[in-house]
């Protein structure tokens, strides 16, 4: 297999290279390839990411002393808004599946692509799209908006910014991330390889299957509700506005009855990577694959009912106060699942400690810390002290930059030599690691204790006794861009210069580590067939021998 | 041929009217949004509702109902027939199904320029001085309308690629998949009518 891995061998030639009816940078742009698509994806949302990490550092220099330091208030709201929007709908609902679903679904399942090629292409420009509308909506009109990312009612449709840009982006994002999920859920069903029965699919494709149904399912909702923002805003229909009638709290529940499955949609994913990768680094099958799978599903379905728990001082009533909390309880269960299989997976297994690993650990332990401070949340009484405090930031964050942040870094880790065909530097990685742990606890974990004491979030000022607090996480915010600059330089400069990578740097038993790297433009050339359950490290594994 | 994509789309049409039926989904679920809004303040205000349900004029909708239904007809049967090879036909039961939809569309025109003329529209002066529940409702009507002939525009675009399609031989008895989805979403528009219809016109 190894001889295979050299990109100049006339064997192949990889995706990389393959030309296609275009040349040069339209070869890229118009390009149906999954893979293209997929990297595509990957250097667009990294641009945006930085772009809002920059916005979110200014926002915690701003909070590093009391009163004004280097932005007016109204800046501040700006900058609170959209990078909330970037952030949320650029880059972590679609991220995962966008650049790792996109590349490595159709390769696990043994497809030569996924099903409606075009149709991928087209959902990254409606992504690109959106994006950049959303960017825009900082710069053009009437200034940046400043509603947060929420967009909650009354003010988002009396705000005199330019809400409609930022409603647009949104509505746009929502209908990439649409399809993105029907493309997926119809290559699940249509594609796998002969063999592959549901229950011998790999645990990253089931991830990205629940994901594609929330989706599918969710999203339209938040897009009818923007369009009803929008015409609250342009001919003032009156659905949420109390003096012609209509209900700001009924926005709410619309609002949240996507966005909270939404968050779903961004962890699931990040589960199902680190699931890849602790078997791998074990070298052993992963422990509970039905397990897995089927707290996937749930999560996926028990996630359509919590969204009450984002309402609970909204004025709804008790009795669907303990029903909501009731069921945001529920979902810890299938959570704890996937918690136990994965610590499971790696008792007892030949653990080798490489980056990938690394990221996957840490993403368990900073899960469980907005795990167990999102029951803190979930309880009714508990909830009313925390509410709308910097305990539901530091909560969010750690799930979701803890979480699906760390989960996309273990991701970019452990695929990075099948994408590109080089070999990063480990010495460099695990550096980087080390800063990126410690500035992510040092810029969040104040917040939890400053939130308890009553810090509010979105305030752009505050009491003098939260200032040790806040100059720890600002301190924290820089270590960690630090250490992003220093991951992302390493991955830079391996995509170049870096040592070329054999088909299989990790003994990985995923189909993906079957084919060379970087793939080839079909990916297979013969499809393989599958004959046995997925994770199957056994001794006759010509990858061991290697 | 060198260098052109041997890209083997490893489609085929079960994918394809799989991918169709669930955007079909999502498009209920987007219109979904609108019922639950028009359910909530139906309970909150249904007095109000039914005097501004009043004012719709019943035989229009129905009129509109029929054009709809038929419509439905008249593309299920192009398929038929477009599977039996009778392409004539079929082009035929397709530009039926249009000049359908141009007749909805004709009268919703008209629908709505009356009430433009008197002033009833979101925003208006009018309307303002309405009851609440009534402001709602018309608010409803708009969207809800609004949105459906947006779909029924979308719709009539899809049937005349068809046209176009069948003529130029891509689509044939062999080969018809871009034909069914899109009479799969006409019965789509033609469902979501099926159910605007009474919520709106017939609840006095």
């Amino acid at each position: 297999m190894s001889d295979m891995s050299d990109k100049e061998n006339g064997n192949y030639i990889s995706y990389l290279r393959y030309q296609g009816k275009y040349r040069g940078i339209l070869s890229w742009l118009l390009s149906t390839d999954h893979k293209k698509i997929g990297l595509m994806y990957l250097y667009s949302i990294t641009v945006f990411f930085f772009v809002a990490v920059v916005l979110g550092l200014l926002m915690r220099l701003e909070l590093i002393a009391p009163g004004k330091t280097i932005m007016e208030p109204q800046t501040y709201n700006g900058l609170f808004t959209i990078h909330g929007i970037i952030m949320i709908f650029v880059i972590v609902i679609p991220a995962l599946p966008a650049i790792f679903g996109n590349f490595f679904l159709p390769i696990m399942i043994g497809a030569r692509d996924v099903a409606f090629p075009k149709l991928n292409l087209f959902s990254y420009y409606l992504f690109l799209t959106g994006a950049i509308l959303g960017v825009l909506s900082q710069f053009a009109g009437d200034g940046p908006p400043d509603t947060g990312w929420t967009f909650y009612v009354p003010y988002s449709a009396e705000s005199s910014t330019n809400v409609i840009f930022a409603l647009t982006a949104a509505f746009i994002l929502g209908f990439s991330s649409i399809l993105t999920g029907l493309n997926f859920i119809v290559t699940i069903h249509r594609m796998r390889a002969p063999g592959m029965g549901w229950f011998r699919m790999p645990l990253f494709p089931w991830a990205l299957y629940a994901t594609g149904w929330i989706q599918v399912l969710a999203t339209p909702i938040i897009g009818i509700t923007l369009l009803m923002v929008i015409a609250e805003r342009v001919l003032s229909i009156g659905f949420f506005d109390p003096s012609l009638g209509g209900d700001p709290v009924l926005f709410q529940h619309l609002f949240w009855i996507y966005s909270h499955p939404a968050v779903y949609i961004m962890i699931l994913p990040a589960m199902g990577i680190v699931t890849e990768i602790f078997p791998t680094f074990s070298q052993k099958p992963v422990f509970g694959y039905t397990a897995i799978l089927i707290s996937s599903l749930a999560i996926a379905f028990v996630g359509y009912f919590v969204w009450g728990h984002h309402m609970f001082t909204a004025g709804i009533s008790v009795g669907s106060r303990w029903f909501f909390s009731f069921l945001t309880f529920i979902v810890a269960i299938p959570s704890a699942i996937k918690v136990f299989n994965w610590i499971s997976t790696m008792y007892g297994g030949s653990i080798d400690l490489k980056p990938p690993l690394l990221y996957a650990i840490s993403f368990i332990f900073l899960f469980m810390i907005g795990g167990f401070t999102g029951l803190t949340l979930g309880a009714l009484a508990a909830n009313i002290q925390v509410h709308d405090t910097s305990f539901v930031v530091a909560h969010f964050h750690y799930i979701i930059f803890g979480g699906m942040g760390f989960a996309t870094f273990a991701g970019m880790h452990y695929w990075f030599p099948k994408m590109f065909g080089r070999m990063y530097n480990n010495k460099i990685a695990n550096i980087a690691w080390g800063i990126n742990f410690t500035g992510f606890n040092l810029l969040y974990f104040p917040q939890f204790v400053i939130g308890i004491q009553g810090m509010p979030r979105r305030y752009f000022d505050y009491l003098p006794q939260f200032q040790t607090g806040h100059v720890i996480s600002t301190i924290g915010g820089f270590i960690l861009f630090i250490g992003l600059i220093l991951m992302v330089y390493n991955f830079v400069r391996s995509k170049r210069v870096g040592e070329i990578a054999p088909a299989n740097p990790w003994h990985g038993v995923t189909l993906e580590w079957q084919i060379p790297s970087p793939p080839p433009h079909e990916n297979f050339d013969i499809i393989p067939e599958i004959k046995t359950k997925p994770y199957f490290f056994g001794s006759t594994d010509e990858n061991k021998s290697s | 041929m060198a260098g052109q994509i041997p890209h083997t789309e490893q489609t085929d049409s079960e994918a394809g009217k799989l991918g169709m039926w669930i955007f079909l989904f999502t498009e209920l679920f987007l219109f979904g949004g609108l019922f639950l809004v028009y359910a909530v303040f139906r309970a909150k205000y249904s007095a109000e509702f039914h005097t501004g349900a009043a004012e719709l004029n019943a035989l229009i909708g129905t009129l509109n109902t029929v054009f709809l239904l038929v419509s439905s007809m008249t593309i299920a049967m192009s398929l038929t027939a477009i599977q039996k090879n009778k392409l004539n036909l079929a082009l035929l039961l397709i530009t039926v199904t249009i000049l359908l939809a141009a007749l909805f569309m004709m009268n919703k025109y008209f629908e709505w320029s009356h009430k433009f003329h008197y002033k009833l529209y979101p925003g208006s002066e009018v309307m303002r001085n309405l009851p609440h529940g009534e402001i709602l409702f018309f608010g409803l009507y708009y969207m809800m309308t609004g949105l459906h002939a947006v779909h029924v525009l979308v719709g009539m675009i899809l049937l005349s690629v068809n046209l176009f399609k069948i003529r130029s031989g891509k689509v044939t008895s062999s080969n018809f998949l871009l034909l069914e989805n899109s009479a799969l979403y006409w019965h789509l528009v033609d469902i979501i009518w099926i159910f605007i219809f009474p919520l709106l016109y017939l609840i006095t």
